[in-house]
């Protein structure tokens, strides 16, 4: 572990400025994840800039929506009623996700930002090209459960690991980023990107852009919204796969959906042929497998020391189908 | 020796001695022993499996603040006796496995040895390493014995002609994974090398997380080339060791020679989570291809276990894995083997109930597998199958209630209503099943213990350098002084974990109440002996374990049944079990609230061994890549529902005076069996393969 400055700034301007400063320079928020890294070697920061006392800690009412400051806990997200009443897979994804000491530290921000548990991603005495451009990638042909079917590339096969980013990539919320050249807002859809053959960037965050916030719109489909996430053990694991959906039924027809994925893809994976497929459609079973199968035409699973992912295709179309019939039926 | 005592304390409810201490946060474990101006050491580890370091470069590493050693294939002292490699530690340029010790830096803060460690340049000459095990390897071997010195093959009648001749029969191959012990507690040492002490000759004490002060004591007296009086070795508390800190791996060398490379100043070394996972040991994968053949009457006419497993090419380790079908069953033709494959891989160990647990797992199952060709109820088949005297050796067992707990156990779980049916029990989403297997562990008493009972200011103080593992041997041992005594526990001090008490031997094989117990019953009996019952301060007398000659006329071991409930998400494969219970035969129970933590936390082991546990190595680098805690899944609370443990009331004389068997292991033996038979009930689906993920039954 590298020795590495360390500052506290007032306010989010100079935080920025001095993270921009340096090319070395990090963020610091909850730390749950960044800390782990400094332990391991896998970040080497020269500096930390500490945002958790500068962060807007509040959740505000936003034009029918929510404005989430970037320094709200994931525990606190997670209790807000109002998230709990409008937009409760994002209340599910947030409880199922972690510990509770870990939600408690975790903060906004922090979390769509926590980088891939790819296992060789963590461990710097292995290959990777995301943790170390151009060093090959130790995943392939290794251990492959948790890895990618969905938009991977030769150079990295990892996926993200945020349930709280799966059910914000269904809610079409916005990312309110500070920069040093100003503010800036994008779609949560647009955040995280594919690894191609840069995977060492997650995101399209520029170095110095710091969230400040995540609004979620008003969203009325969100009211019936459920986060499904499966895993070996029953608590404390990241997901295999994961299903955020919100479902509205009229008239026995679906006239609206949305649906992520997790555990799957480098991004928390929008799901918009499945939503496709699903419009229009009277729920049920035949209708939610047409809608996996349109979403995983072009899976590629992982062979893998550990028997690879295959099963994660079937896995994730029945985890898809029981989600979508338990939301059906609470329209019913 | 009959069982002598008359129980008074033996076998109350009390609470831990040791408890406030530990629940106050007062009690001191090794890598926070009272230490005036520590360093700290920190290991450099190989990262590859297999090959030659051609150069080590300390320099970038001493150039750094606060560095004041860096020991070095070159530089570190020159051990006395590594006849055991394990302990040939920084003694040549070979690697024999990932993660061996190649390196270690020694600092005055830990972050300062941490950084320090990463600018250890080492060089190396890397050789293919060969980490793969499988049945067809060309070059198993037969190894001379197995752990516990027992014949790593036996074999009687013609098991192929029975199989053969059917007409039920079962031949199926069962494996299980690499699994590793995870304690809480790191494996850690602060060790303090007094050069001035013990006449000029110097002095070493080793405050240690360790499952016995004297086995430490022994390994590194004898390692270091020093007198046994010249070591002190202190463990007054460990936070978990499931066997791992069983016998002394490479670290606790490794801080004693990191301590007489810094005199006079403590070092503390403890290993990280990820250290852990090739330093410490682990249960090795097995390969198990089990033959059943019976009658239609459900006698079974032959049983086979034919083990593949691995060991190290460095260190031999032969798990006995083939113990439990020598045991379980009768049957006039029978076989085991045991095949080991030396690899390029870290030293395996000993992990709760080594044998015993994975070679429960086979033949269980296909226990399970007969019962329902047969269409013969799994308790039914156990019961046809019960042996009059043990299977191979003829002995009579001293006590043998397997069939008790099978009864009782599907009494209380409500079995003789099961339908026997697979994969037709479905309802609110989840199928439904229910498992059985049995649970045995051989019932030891070590060769080599002693104890002091001395009056000290009115007060009787025994003293015992035995180690409380968590399992509550602080307590049970002031009950077993107090009955040999006959006085009640009030008066009564025992004082262990350090080897400044006389000889005792390590907390392994469940050994440690029936050897302890009996050493301190033979110290109380020459006690009264010599000062009768009204002794004076001052008064103390010792005496030595007693040999059990009814070992030689009585074969030894405590039973249990374990039945499972298990439910399947119909949709997504995931696998719970909301019942658990377990009943056992472990003769008598010192204290049952301690018993009971030991036989749930058995059984909760169990279930990760069943579902959740698997150290996944990669062939191709040597090592265990999910090697923390967040990724190597051990149960959590969410998993453990309605699990119980209980006992039958065991009387057995022949083992001890107590009449204890040992309670440490047992728990997880047989566990994994229940819920993959449990599963099988409820899906159809039989996995063969641990653990039983949702991906197998999906
Ligand atoms: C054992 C364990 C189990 C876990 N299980 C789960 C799980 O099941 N599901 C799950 O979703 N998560 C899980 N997590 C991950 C946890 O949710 C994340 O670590 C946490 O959300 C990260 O938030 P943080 O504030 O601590 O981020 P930090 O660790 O502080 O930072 C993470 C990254 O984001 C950057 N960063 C932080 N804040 C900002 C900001 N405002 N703007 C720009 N960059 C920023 C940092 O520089 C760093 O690169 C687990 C973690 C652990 C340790
Ligand atoms: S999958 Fe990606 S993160 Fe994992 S080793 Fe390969 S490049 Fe690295």
């Amino acid at each position: 572990m590298r020795p590495f400055d360390y500052q506290a700034p007032a306010d989010a301007g100079t935080a920025v400025a001095a993270v921009a400063a340096r090319p070395d320079a990090a963020f610091l928020g909850g730390g749950t994840n960044l800390v782990d890294h400094l332990r391991l070697g896998v970040a080497e920061p020269g500096l930390l800039v500490d945002v958790t006392g500068l962060l807007p800690t509040g959740i505000s009412d936003d034009g029918g929506g929510l404005r989430i400051g970037a320094g709200v806990a994931n525990a606190d997200l997670a209790a807000d009623s109002r998230v709990r009443r409008h937009y409760p897979v994002l209340a599910r994804a947030l409880l199922s996700g972690a510990s509770g000491q870990l939600r408690n530290m975790a903060t906004t921000g922090g979390n769509p930002l926590q980088r891939t548990r790819c296992l060789y991603f963590q461990d710097v005495t292995t290959p990777c090209n995301k943790r170390s451009p151009g060093s090959g990638c130790a995943a392939i042909g290794g251990a492959t459960r948790q890895h990618a079917i969905l938009g991977a590339s030769e150079h990295c096969i990892a996926t993200h690991p945020s349930d709280m980013a799966v059910a914000l990539s269904a809610l079409d919320a916005q990312v309110e980023v500070l920069g040093p050249d100003g503010e800036r807002t994008l779609a949560f859809g647009e955040l995280h990107r594919l690894p191609g053959d840069a995977p060492e960037r997650d995101t399209v965050l520029e170095h110095g852009e710091l969230i400040t916030a995540i609004v979620l719109p008003p969203l009325p489909v969100a009211a019936r919204s459920d986060y499904r996430k499966v895993r070996d053990r029953a608590s404390y694991a990241f997901a295999l796969v994961s299903v955020a959906a919100a479902l509205e039924v009229t008239e026995c027809r679906i006239t609206d959906s949305r649906v992520a994925f997790g555990g799957v893809a480098h991004t928390p994976w929008r799901a918009r042929r499945a939503e496709r497929v699903l419009r229009g459609a009277t729920p049920s079973d035949e209708a939610f497998h047409a809608a996996a199968a349109a979403e995983l035409a072009d899976a590629r699973p992982q062979d893998g020391v550990d028997g690879g992912n295959a099963f994660k295709i079937p896995l994730l179309t029945r985890t898809l189908a029981g989600t979508l019939r338990d939301l059906a039926r609470q329209e019913a | 020796m009959s069982e002598t005592l008359e129980h008074r304390a033996i076998g109350a409810d009390l609470p831990r001695r040791d408890g406030d201490r530990k629940v106050r946060g007062t009690a001191v474990y090794a890598d926070e022993s009272p230490a005036q101006d520590p360093v700290y050491c920190r290991i450099v580890q190989a990262p590859l499996a297999r090959g030659r370091i051609t150069s080590v470069d300390p320099a970038p590493a001493e150039a750094e603040d606060g560095v004041l050693a860096v020991l070095t294939p070159a530089t570190a002292e020159r051990l006395a006796d590594t006849s055991d490699a394990e302990y040939a530690i920084l003694q040549d340029d070979e690697v024999h496995f990932r993660g061996q010790i190649v390196a270690a830096v020694i600092a005055e803060t830990f972050e300062q040895a941490r950084y320090a460690a990463d600018l250890v340049d080492v060089r190396y000459d890397e050789q293919p390493g060969d980490t793969l095990l499988s049945a067809d390897r060309p070059d198993l071997y037969r190894p001379e014995q197995v752990e516990t010195g027992a014949a790593p093959d036996t074999s009687e009648g013609d098991v192929d002609a029975a199989v053969a001749a059917g007409p039920a029969r079962i031949q199926q191959t069962y494996t299980t994974p690499m699994l590793h012990n995870n304690p809480m507690e790191p494996h850690a040492t602060t060790a303090l090398w007094e050069p001035a002490s013990h006449g000029g000759a110097g002095s070493l004490t080793l405050w240690d997380s360790t499952q016995g002060v004297h086995t430490v004591r022994e390994t590194v007296y004898t390692v270091l080339g020093l007198d046994r009086e010249q070591v002190r070795v202190v463990c007054p508390y460990v936070g978990g060791g499931f066997g791992s800190k069983g016998i002394p791996h490479q670290n606790v060398v490794t801080a004693a020679m990191a301590a007489r490379a810094v005199p006079g100043r403590p070092v503390r070394l403890a290993l990280t989570r990820q250290q852990t996972f090739s330093l410490a040991g682990y249960r090795p994968p097995t390969i198990q291809q089990v033959a059943l053949a019976a009658g239609d009457d459900g006698r079974l006419t032959a049983i086979a276990n034919d083990v593949v497993e691995q060991t190290s090419r460095v260190k031999e380790f032969a798990e006995q894995t083939v113990l439990p079908a020598r045991t379980m069953y009768a049957a006039p033709n029978r076989r085991t083997s045991t095949r080991l494959a030396a690899l390029d891989v870290p030293i395996p160990s000993w992990m709760r109930a080594p044998g015993e647990c994975p070679g429960m797992f086979a033949p269980e199952v296909a226990m399970d597998e007969l019962a329902h060709e047969l269409g013969i109820d799994p308790i039914e088949l156990r019961e046809r199958n019960e042996p009059d005297t043990h299977p191979e050796s003829g002995l009579p067992f001293s006590s043998r209630n397997l069939l008790a707990c099978l009864r009782r156990g599907a009494e209380q779980f409500g079995w003789p209503d099961r339908d026997p049916l697979p994969g037709v029990r479905s309802h609110g989403g989840w199928w439904w099943g229910t498992g059985v297997a049995a649970s045995v562990y051989p019932t030891m008493r070590m060769p080599v213990s002693e104890a002091e009972i001395s009056r000290v200011d009115g007060r009787y103080v025994a003293r015992i350098g035995a180690t409380d593992l968590g399992t509550g041997t602080w307590t049970a041992l002031v009950q077993i002084a107090a009955d040999a005594l006959g006085v009640a526990v009030d008066e009564v001090d025992v004082l262990i974990g350090d080897t400044d008490h006389p000889m005792a031997s390590v907390a392994g094989g469940s050994s440690g109440i029936n050897t302890w117990g009996s050493t301190l019953v033979a110290a109380a009996q020459e006690f009264r002996k010599r000062f009768g019952d009204t002794p004076a301060d001052g008064d103390s007398a010792r005496a030595g374990v007693p040999a059990n000659e009814a070992a030689e006329r009585y074969a030894m071991s405590a039973f249990g049944a374990q039945f499972a409930e298990v439910a399947v998400h119909a949709d997504t494969g995931e696998i719970r079990v909301p019942r658990l219970y377990g009943t056992f035969a472990v003769g008598r129970v010192v204290n049952p609230r301690m018993a009971r933590s030991q036989l749930v936390g058995g059984m909760t082991m169990g279930l990760g061994m069943a579902l959740y546990e698997n150290s996944l190595f990669d062939p191709r680098t040597g090592h265990v890549v999910n090697h923390d805690l967040a990724e190597y899944h051990v149960p959590t609370q969410a998993d453990v529902a309605d699990l119980r443990a209980d006992w039958i009331d065991e009387h057995d004389p022949h083992v001890n005076a107590m009449g204890t068997k040992g309670i440490g292991e047992i728990g997880i033996v047989g566990t994994a069996a229940a819920v993959a038979n449990a599963a099988w009930h409820a899906t159809g689906t039989r996995v063969r393969d641990l653990p039983v993920t949702l991906d197998t039954v999906l």
